[in-house]
Protein backbone atom coordinates (compact mmCIF):
# COMPACT_ATOMS: atom_id res chain seq x y z
CA UNK A 1 0.00 0.00 0.00
CA UNK A 2 1.35 3.46 -0.91
CA UNK A 3 1.50 6.37 1.53
CA UNK A 4 -1.31 8.10 -0.38
CA UNK A 5 -3.52 5.06 -0.12
CA UNK A 6 -2.75 4.87 3.57
CA UNK A 7 -3.66 8.51 4.10
CA UNK A 8 -6.86 8.09 2.12
CA UNK A 9 -7.85 5.07 4.15
CA UNK A 10 -7.11 6.89 7.37
CA UNK A 11 -9.14 9.84 6.18
CA UNK A 12 -12.08 7.61 5.45
CA UNK A 13 -11.84 5.76 8.68
CA UNK A 14 -11.56 8.60 11.16
CA UNK A 15 -13.29 11.91 10.64
CA UNK A 16 -12.25 15.13 12.31
CA UNK A 17 -14.01 16.03 15.52
CA UNK A 18 -14.92 19.51 16.68
CA UNK A 19 -14.25 19.08 20.39
CA UNK A 20 -12.89 16.20 22.43
CA UNK A 21 -9.89 13.89 22.59
CA UNK A 22 -8.06 11.94 19.93
CA UNK A 23 -5.86 9.12 21.14
CA UNK A 24 -3.43 8.29 18.38
CA UNK A 25 -0.56 5.81 17.97
CA UNK A 26 -2.25 3.13 20.03
CA UNK A 27 -0.57 -0.22 19.44
CA UNK A 28 -2.46 -2.11 16.72
CA UNK A 29 -5.36 -4.12 18.12
CA UNK A 30 -5.39 -2.40 21.52
CA UNK A 31 -8.12 0.20 20.86
CA UNK A 32 -10.88 -1.79 22.49
CA UNK A 33 -8.74 -2.27 25.58
CA UNK A 34 -8.05 1.47 25.65
CA UNK A 35 -11.79 2.08 25.57
CA UNK A 36 -12.19 -0.42 28.41
CA UNK A 37 -9.45 1.27 30.46
CA UNK A 38 -11.17 4.61 30.03
CA UNK A 39 -14.36 3.14 31.42
CA UNK A 40 -16.33 3.85 28.24
CA UNK A 41 -19.28 1.50 28.11
CA UNK A 42 -22.48 1.11 26.13
CA UNK A 43 -24.17 3.60 28.45
CA UNK A 44 -21.63 6.38 27.83
CA UNK A 45 -23.17 9.46 26.18
CA UNK A 46 -20.15 10.66 24.18
CA UNK A 47 -19.83 9.78 20.48
CA UNK A 48 -16.92 7.40 20.04
CA UNK A 49 -15.00 6.49 16.87
CA UNK A 50 -12.53 3.65 16.74
CA UNK A 51 -10.16 2.88 13.90
CA UNK A 52 -8.17 -0.27 14.26
CA UNK A 53 -5.20 -1.65 12.32
CA UNK A 54 -4.71 1.57 10.41
CA UNK A 55 -1.45 1.44 8.38
CA UNK A 56 1.23 3.58 10.00
CA UNK A 57 4.65 4.48 8.66
CA UNK A 58 6.33 4.33 12.05
CA UNK A 59 4.32 1.65 13.78
CA UNK A 60 3.35 -0.68 10.95
CA UNK A 61 -0.24 -0.58 12.12
CA UNK A 62 -1.91 1.45 14.78
CA UNK A 63 -5.29 2.13 16.35
CA UNK A 64 -7.00 5.48 16.87
CA UNK A 65 -9.76 6.40 19.30
CA UNK A 66 -11.75 9.63 19.02
CA UNK A 67 -14.01 10.77 21.79
CA UNK A 68 -16.23 13.79 21.19
CA UNK A 69 -17.00 16.44 23.78
CA UNK A 70 -14.82 14.91 26.46
CA UNK A 71 -11.32 15.98 27.42
CA UNK A 72 -9.49 13.22 29.22
CA UNK A 73 -7.57 14.00 32.41
CA UNK A 74 -3.90 13.16 32.84
CA UNK A 75 -4.72 10.33 35.25
CA UNK A 76 -7.05 8.79 32.68
CA UNK A 77 -4.64 8.97 29.80
CA UNK A 78 -1.67 7.72 31.79
CA UNK A 79 -3.51 4.46 32.38
CA UNK A 80 -3.30 3.89 28.64
CA UNK A 81 0.49 3.73 28.97
CA UNK A 82 0.13 0.34 30.66
CA UNK A 83 -0.94 -1.27 27.40
CA UNK A 84 0.21 1.22 24.78
CA UNK A 85 3.15 3.34 25.91
CA UNK A 86 3.58 5.03 22.51
CA UNK A 87 0.07 6.50 22.45
CA UNK A 88 -0.32 10.24 21.99
CA UNK A 89 -3.17 12.38 23.22
CA UNK A 90 -4.58 15.31 21.28
CA UNK A 91 -7.07 17.60 22.93
CA UNK A 92 -9.27 19.15 20.23
CA UNK A 93 -11.12 22.43 20.62
CA UNK A 94 -13.05 23.85 17.67
CA UNK A 95 -11.30 21.46 15.23
CA UNK A 96 -7.85 22.56 16.39
CA UNK A 97 -5.30 20.57 18.34
CA UNK A 98 -4.89 22.63 21.51
CA UNK A 99 -2.78 20.17 23.47
CA UNK A 100 -0.63 17.27 22.35
CA UNK A 101 1.06 14.98 24.84
CA UNK A 102 2.43 11.51 25.32
CA UNK A 103 1.41 9.11 28.06
CA UNK A 104 3.45 8.41 31.16
CA UNK A 105 3.38 5.12 33.01
CA UNK A 106 1.83 5.87 36.43
CA UNK A 107 3.53 4.83 39.68
CA UNK A 108 0.29 3.58 41.20
CA UNK A 109 -2.98 2.46 39.65
CA UNK A 110 -6.19 2.22 41.61
CA UNK A 111 -9.48 0.55 40.75
CA UNK A 112 -8.38 -0.42 37.24
CA UNK A 113 -7.09 -3.97 37.49
CA UNK A 114 -8.47 -6.89 39.47
CA UNK A 115 -5.96 -8.88 41.51
CA UNK A 116 -5.77 -12.41 40.06
CA UNK A 117 -5.19 -13.87 43.52
CA UNK A 118 -8.58 -15.25 44.65
CA UNK A 119 -7.38 -15.07 48.26
CA UNK A 120 -6.65 -11.34 48.09
CA UNK A 121 -8.69 -9.07 50.36
CA UNK A 122 -9.25 -6.70 47.42
CA UNK A 123 -11.50 -9.38 45.85
CA UNK A 124 -14.04 -9.21 48.66
CA UNK A 125 -16.85 -6.82 49.59
CA UNK A 126 -14.52 -4.53 51.55
CA UNK A 127 -14.86 -0.79 50.77
CA UNK A 128 -11.54 -0.53 48.95
CA UNK A 129 -10.35 -0.26 45.37
CA UNK A 130 -7.67 -2.54 44.01
CA UNK A 131 -4.27 -0.88 44.14
CA UNK A 132 -1.12 -1.83 42.24
CA UNK A 133 2.38 -0.41 42.16
CA UNK A 134 3.78 -0.29 38.65
CA UNK A 135 7.20 -1.96 38.74
CA UNK A 136 9.56 -3.02 35.94
CA UNK A 137 8.56 -6.68 36.43
CA UNK A 138 4.84 -5.97 36.36
CA UNK A 139 1.98 -4.79 38.54
CA UNK A 140 2.47 -5.42 42.25
CA UNK A 141 -0.70 -5.75 44.37
CA UNK A 142 -0.36 -3.43 47.36
CA UNK A 143 -2.53 -5.75 49.45
CA UNK A 144 -1.34 -9.31 48.82
CA UNK A 145 2.01 -8.75 47.01
CA UNK A 146 0.86 -10.74 43.95
CA UNK A 147 2.68 -9.63 40.79
CA UNK A 148 0.92 -9.56 37.42
CA UNK A 149 3.70 -10.07 34.91
CA UNK A 150 1.66 -10.55 31.71
CA UNK A 151 -1.78 -10.11 30.17
CA UNK A 152 -2.55 -6.92 32.06
CA UNK A 153 -5.53 -6.23 29.81
CA UNK A 154 -7.03 -9.57 30.81
CA UNK A 155 -7.26 -8.29 34.38
CA UNK A 156 -8.83 -4.92 33.69
CA UNK A 157 -12.00 -4.51 35.72
CA UNK B 1 3.41 11.17 64.05
CA UNK B 2 2.34 8.38 61.69
CA UNK B 3 0.81 5.32 63.33
CA UNK B 4 3.33 2.48 63.55
CA UNK B 5 2.08 -0.76 62.08
CA UNK B 6 3.87 -4.08 61.63
CA UNK B 7 2.38 -5.66 58.52
CA UNK B 8 5.18 -7.31 56.59
CA UNK B 9 8.77 -8.23 57.27
CA UNK B 10 9.47 -6.35 54.04
CA UNK B 11 8.65 -3.13 55.88
CA UNK B 12 11.79 -3.61 58.01
CA UNK B 13 15.36 -2.96 57.03
CA UNK B 14 18.14 -5.00 58.54
CA UNK B 15 19.02 -2.39 61.12
CA UNK B 16 15.45 -2.32 62.44
CA UNK B 17 15.31 -6.12 62.64
CA UNK B 18 18.60 -6.28 64.52
CA UNK B 19 17.46 -3.57 66.91
CA UNK B 20 14.22 -5.39 67.65
CA UNK B 21 16.02 -8.71 68.19
CA UNK B 22 18.53 -6.98 70.51
CA UNK B 23 15.60 -5.63 72.49
CA UNK B 24 14.03 -9.11 72.67
CA UNK B 25 17.34 -10.45 74.01
CA UNK B 26 17.29 -7.84 76.78
CA UNK B 27 13.72 -8.81 77.62
CA UNK B 28 14.80 -12.46 77.71
CA UNK B 29 17.30 -11.50 80.40
CA UNK B 30 14.40 -9.97 82.38
CA UNK B 31 15.72 -6.48 81.70
CA UNK B 32 12.42 -4.75 81.10
CA UNK B 33 9.83 -2.65 82.89
CA UNK B 34 6.95 -4.90 83.97
CA UNK B 35 4.63 -1.91 83.85
CA UNK B 36 5.81 -0.62 80.49
CA UNK B 37 2.34 -1.04 78.96
CA UNK B 38 0.28 -0.57 82.11
CA UNK B 39 -3.12 0.87 81.16
CA UNK B 40 -2.77 -0.15 77.52
CA UNK B 41 -5.26 -2.48 75.85
CA UNK B 42 -4.52 -4.88 73.01
CA UNK B 43 -7.40 -6.07 70.81
CA UNK B 44 -6.80 -9.64 69.66
CA UNK B 45 -8.77 -10.21 66.45
CA UNK B 46 -8.23 -13.74 65.26
CA UNK B 47 -10.45 -14.88 62.40
CA UNK B 48 -8.55 -18.15 62.06
CA UNK B 49 -7.51 -20.76 64.60
CA UNK B 50 -4.30 -20.15 66.52
CA UNK B 51 -2.71 -21.39 69.70
CA UNK B 52 0.88 -20.17 69.84
CA UNK B 53 0.59 -16.79 68.15
CA UNK B 54 -2.53 -15.75 70.00
CA UNK B 55 -1.45 -16.95 73.43
CA UNK B 56 2.06 -15.57 73.13
CA UNK B 57 0.73 -12.12 72.16
CA UNK B 58 -1.61 -12.21 75.17
CA UNK B 59 1.21 -13.44 77.38
CA UNK B 60 3.53 -10.70 76.06
CA UNK B 61 0.92 -8.03 76.78
CA UNK B 62 0.29 -9.36 80.30
CA UNK B 63 4.02 -9.48 81.10
CA UNK B 64 4.28 -5.79 80.22
CA UNK B 65 1.38 -4.85 82.50
CA UNK B 66 -1.20 -4.42 79.73
CA UNK B 67 -4.47 -6.19 79.09
CA UNK B 68 -5.98 -7.95 76.08
CA UNK B 69 -9.49 -7.93 74.63
CA UNK B 70 -10.77 -10.65 72.39
CA UNK B 71 -13.95 -11.31 70.42
CA UNK B 72 -13.73 -15.04 70.97
CA UNK B 73 -14.72 -17.07 67.95
CA UNK B 74 -15.52 -15.64 64.52
CA UNK B 75 -19.12 -16.86 64.91
CA UNK B 76 -19.47 -14.66 67.99
CA UNK B 77 -18.55 -11.37 66.31
CA UNK B 78 -20.33 -8.99 63.94
CA UNK B 79 -18.47 -10.29 60.90
CA UNK B 80 -20.72 -13.32 61.15
CA UNK B 81 -23.58 -10.88 60.48
CA UNK B 82 -21.87 -9.64 57.34
CA UNK B 83 -19.94 -6.66 58.72
CA UNK B 84 -16.90 -5.74 56.66
CA UNK B 85 -13.44 -6.02 58.14
CA UNK B 86 -13.02 -2.29 57.53
CA UNK B 87 -15.98 -1.48 59.80
CA UNK B 88 -14.87 -3.94 62.46
CA UNK B 89 -11.45 -2.32 62.52
CA UNK B 90 -12.88 1.19 62.77
CA UNK B 91 -15.00 0.12 65.73
CA UNK B 92 -12.28 -1.82 67.53
CA UNK B 93 -9.88 1.13 67.13
CA UNK B 94 -12.12 2.91 69.61
CA UNK B 95 -11.78 0.17 72.21
CA UNK B 96 -8.06 -0.58 72.20
CA UNK B 97 -4.61 0.97 71.86
CA UNK B 98 -3.38 -1.59 69.33
CA UNK B 99 -4.81 -4.43 67.25
CA UNK B 100 -3.31 -7.83 66.50
CA UNK B 101 -5.05 -9.48 63.59
CA UNK B 102 -5.06 -12.89 61.95
CA UNK B 103 -7.29 -13.29 58.91
CA UNK B 104 -7.69 -15.87 56.13
CA UNK B 105 -7.47 -13.29 53.33
CA UNK B 106 -4.11 -12.07 52.05
CA UNK B 107 -3.69 -8.34 52.50
CA UNK B 108 -6.24 -8.20 55.33
CA UNK B 109 -3.72 -6.69 57.75
CA UNK B 110 -2.75 -4.04 55.20
CA UNK B 111 -6.43 -3.16 54.82
CA UNK B 112 -6.81 -3.07 58.61
CA UNK B 113 -3.91 -0.62 58.86
CA UNK B 114 -5.67 1.68 56.38
CA UNK B 115 -8.82 1.86 58.48
CA UNK B 116 -7.37 1.69 62.00
CA UNK B 117 -6.55 4.72 64.07
CA UNK B 118 -4.29 2.62 66.32
CA UNK B 119 -1.26 0.45 65.43
CA UNK B 120 -1.96 -2.88 63.70
CA UNK B 121 0.23 -5.96 63.96
CA UNK B 122 -0.19 -8.70 61.38
CA UNK B 123 -0.37 -12.13 63.00
CA UNK B 124 -0.79 -13.92 59.66
CA UNK B 125 -2.96 -13.16 56.65
CA UNK B 126 -3.82 -16.19 54.53
CA UNK B 127 -0.79 -17.43 52.61
CA UNK B 128 0.68 -13.93 52.93
CA UNK B 129 2.81 -12.49 55.69
CA UNK B 130 3.54 -13.47 59.29
CA UNK B 131 6.19 -11.00 60.47
CA UNK B 132 6.15 -11.89 64.19
CA UNK B 133 6.89 -15.54 63.32
CA UNK B 134 9.78 -14.44 61.11
CA UNK B 135 11.25 -12.28 63.84
CA UNK B 136 11.12 -15.10 66.35
CA UNK B 137 12.61 -17.49 63.77
CA UNK B 138 15.52 -15.10 63.26
CA UNK B 139 15.85 -14.65 67.01
CA UNK B 140 16.07 -18.43 67.51
CA UNK B 141 18.72 -18.77 64.80
CA UNK B 142 20.68 -15.93 66.34
CA UNK B 143 20.69 -17.69 69.71
CA UNK B 144 22.73 -20.48 68.13
CA UNK B 145 24.82 -18.76 65.46
CA UNK B 146 25.29 -15.47 63.62
CA UNK B 147 22.65 -15.22 60.90
CA UNK B 148 25.05 -13.79 58.34
CA UNK B 149 26.01 -16.20 55.60
CA UNK B 150 24.18 -19.26 56.93
CA UNK B 151 23.06 -22.15 54.74
CA UNK B 152 19.40 -22.80 55.48
CA UNK B 153 17.13 -25.48 54.04
CA UNK B 154 13.43 -24.77 53.76
CA UNK B 155 11.59 -28.07 53.75
CA UNK B 156 7.92 -28.90 53.06
CA UNK B 157 5.12 -26.78 51.66
CA UNK B 158 6.92 -23.73 50.35
CA UNK B 159 4.10 -22.60 48.12
CA UNK B 160 1.39 -21.89 50.68
CA UNK B 161 3.57 -21.70 53.81
CA UNK B 162 3.58 -18.03 54.75
CA UNK B 163 6.26 -18.53 57.41
CA UNK B 164 8.69 -19.82 54.79
CA UNK B 165 7.99 -16.86 52.49
CA UNK B 166 8.52 -14.26 55.20
CA UNK B 167 11.66 -15.95 56.52
CA UNK B 168 13.19 -16.26 53.04
CA UNK B 169 12.57 -12.55 52.45
CA UNK B 170 14.19 -11.58 55.75
CA UNK B 171 17.20 -13.84 55.17
CA UNK B 172 17.92 -12.04 51.93
CA UNK B 173 19.12 -9.20 54.18
CA UNK B 174 21.65 -11.52 55.81
CA UNK B 175 23.46 -12.95 52.80
CA UNK B 176 22.07 -16.41 53.58
CA UNK B 177 22.11 -19.24 51.05
CA UNK B 178 18.72 -20.85 50.58
CA UNK B 179 18.20 -24.55 49.85
CA UNK B 180 14.65 -25.55 49.01
CA UNK B 181 13.21 -29.05 49.25
CA UNK B 182 9.52 -29.40 48.52
CA UNK B 183 7.04 -31.75 46.84
CA UNK B 184 6.14 -31.10 43.22
CA UNK B 185 3.54 -28.34 43.02
CA UNK B 186 4.44 -26.95 46.45
CA UNK B 187 7.66 -25.19 45.43
CA UNK B 188 8.55 -21.63 46.40
CA UNK B 189 6.43 -19.29 44.22
CA UNK B 190 8.37 -18.27 41.13
CA UNK B 191 7.77 -14.54 41.65
CA UNK B 192 9.12 -14.74 45.22
CA UNK B 193 12.15 -16.75 44.12
CA UNK B 194 12.83 -14.27 41.31
CA UNK B 195 12.56 -11.33 43.73
CA UNK B 196 14.99 -12.96 46.16
CA UNK B 197 17.44 -13.80 43.38
CA UNK B 198 17.29 -10.18 42.28
CA UNK B 199 18.36 -9.16 45.78
CA UNK B 200 21.42 -11.37 45.32
CA UNK B 201 20.21 -14.40 47.25
CA UNK B 202 21.48 -17.77 46.10
CA UNK B 203 18.65 -20.31 45.91
CA UNK B 204 19.36 -23.97 45.24
CA UNK B 205 16.57 -26.49 44.67
CA UNK B 206 17.01 -30.09 45.82
CA UNK B 207 14.93 -33.23 45.51
CA UNK B 208 16.10 -34.93 48.68
CA UNK B 209 16.93 -33.65 52.17
CA UNK B 210 19.86 -36.06 52.30
CA UNK B 211 21.54 -34.06 49.54
CA UNK B 212 21.99 -31.09 51.89
CA UNK B 213 21.93 -32.52 55.40
CA UNK B 214 25.71 -32.26 55.76
CA UNK B 215 25.79 -28.74 54.28
CA UNK B 216 23.14 -26.73 56.07
CA UNK B 217 23.26 -24.90 59.39
CA UNK B 218 19.48 -24.64 59.80
CA UNK B 219 16.68 -26.98 58.76
CA UNK B 220 13.41 -25.06 58.64
CA UNK B 221 10.60 -27.59 58.37
CA UNK B 222 7.01 -26.69 57.50
CA UNK B 223 3.84 -28.71 57.54
CA UNK B 224 2.62 -30.37 54.36
CA UNK B 225 -1.14 -30.15 54.52
CA UNK B 226 -3.16 -33.24 53.70
CA UNK B 227 -5.81 -31.23 51.87
CA UNK B 228 -3.27 -30.41 49.15
CA UNK B 229 -3.38 -34.05 48.02
CA UNK B 230 -6.18 -36.01 46.34
CA UNK B 231 -6.13 -38.83 48.95
CA UNK B 232 -4.44 -39.94 52.14
CA UNK B 233 -2.28 -42.53 50.38
CA UNK B 234 -0.63 -39.98 48.09
CA UNK B 235 -0.19 -37.61 51.05
CA UNK B 236 1.62 -40.23 53.14
CA UNK B 237 3.65 -41.30 50.13
CA UNK B 238 4.93 -37.74 49.60
CA UNK B 239 5.13 -36.64 53.24
CA UNK B 240 7.32 -39.59 54.22
CA UNK B 241 10.05 -38.23 51.93
CA UNK B 242 10.15 -34.97 53.88
CA UNK B 243 10.21 -36.39 57.39
CA UNK B 244 13.04 -35.50 59.74
CA UNK B 245 14.30 -38.50 61.69
CA UNK B 246 17.23 -39.13 64.06
CA UNK B 247 18.75 -41.36 61.37
CA UNK B 248 18.70 -38.49 58.87
CA UNK B 249 20.36 -36.18 61.39
CA UNK B 250 23.33 -38.48 61.95
CA UNK B 251 24.92 -36.92 58.86
CA UNK B 252 24.27 -33.34 60.00
CA UNK B 253 26.72 -30.68 61.13
CA UNK B 254 27.14 -30.66 64.90
CA UNK B 255 25.68 -27.19 65.27
CA UNK B 256 22.70 -27.74 62.93
CA UNK B 257 19.38 -26.61 64.39
CA UNK B 258 15.95 -27.87 63.40
CA UNK B 259 13.16 -25.28 63.42
CA UNK B 260 9.43 -25.65 62.80
CA UNK B 261 6.74 -22.98 63.21
CA UNK B 262 4.46 -25.68 64.72
CA UNK B 263 2.02 -27.32 64.89
CA UNK B 264 3.84 -30.33 63.50
CA UNK B 265 1.98 -33.40 62.40
CA UNK B 266 4.21 -36.01 60.78
CA UNK B 267 7.10 -33.86 59.58
CA UNK B 268 9.39 -34.40 62.55
CA UNK B 269 9.75 -37.75 64.25
CA UNK B 270 9.08 -37.25 68.00
CA UNK B 271 12.40 -39.02 68.68
CA UNK B 272 14.12 -35.90 67.31
CA UNK B 273 12.74 -33.88 70.26
CA UNK B 274 15.49 -35.21 72.51
CA UNK B 275 18.21 -34.42 69.99
CA UNK B 276 20.53 -31.44 70.59
CA UNK B 277 19.52 -30.26 67.12
CA UNK B 278 15.85 -29.74 68.07
CA UNK B 279 15.01 -26.09 68.69
CA UNK B 280 11.32 -25.88 67.78
CA UNK B 281 9.95 -25.72 71.31
CA UNK B 282 12.56 -23.11 72.23
CA UNK B 283 11.54 -21.27 69.05
CA UNK B 284 7.90 -21.30 70.14
CA UNK B 285 8.83 -20.01 73.59
CA UNK B 286 10.83 -17.20 71.99
CA UNK B 287 7.53 -15.87 70.69
CA UNK B 288 6.95 -14.13 73.99
CA UNK B 289 10.08 -11.91 74.27
CA UNK B 290 9.99 -11.14 70.55
CA UNK B 291 6.31 -10.15 70.68
CA UNK B 292 6.97 -8.11 73.82
CA UNK B 293 9.56 -6.16 71.87
CA UNK B 294 7.09 -5.73 69.01
CA UNK B 295 4.32 -4.48 71.30
CA UNK B 296 6.70 -1.99 72.91
CA UNK B 297 7.75 -0.83 69.46
CA UNK B 298 4.20 0.04 68.40
CA UNK B 299 2.81 1.19 71.74
CA UNK B 300 5.60 3.30 73.24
Amino acid sequence: MTTTESAENEGLLVRRIKNGTVIDHIDGGEALNVVKILGITGTTQEALSIATNVPSRNMGRKDIVKLTNRELSKEEVDRIALISPRATINIIRNFKVCEKKGVEIPILIEGLVRCPNPGCISNTNEPIRSRFKVLPEGLHCCYCDWVITRDITGHII
Amino acid sequence: MATRHIISIGDFDRKEIDRLLDHAAQIDKKKYDENALCGKILAVLFFEPSTRTRMSFESAMARLGGTSLSVGSVEACSMAKGETLADTIRVVSGYADAIVIRHPKEGAARLAAEFATVPVINAGDGAGQHPSQTLLDLYTIRQSMPIDGIDIALVGDLRYGRTAHSLASALSLYNARLHTISPKGLELPATLAAGLAEKGMEIIEHDDIRDVIDTVDVLYVTRIQRERFPDSASYFNVASNYRITPELLTGAKKHLIVLHPLPRVDEIDPRVDASPHARYFEQSKNGVPVRMAMLMRVLQ
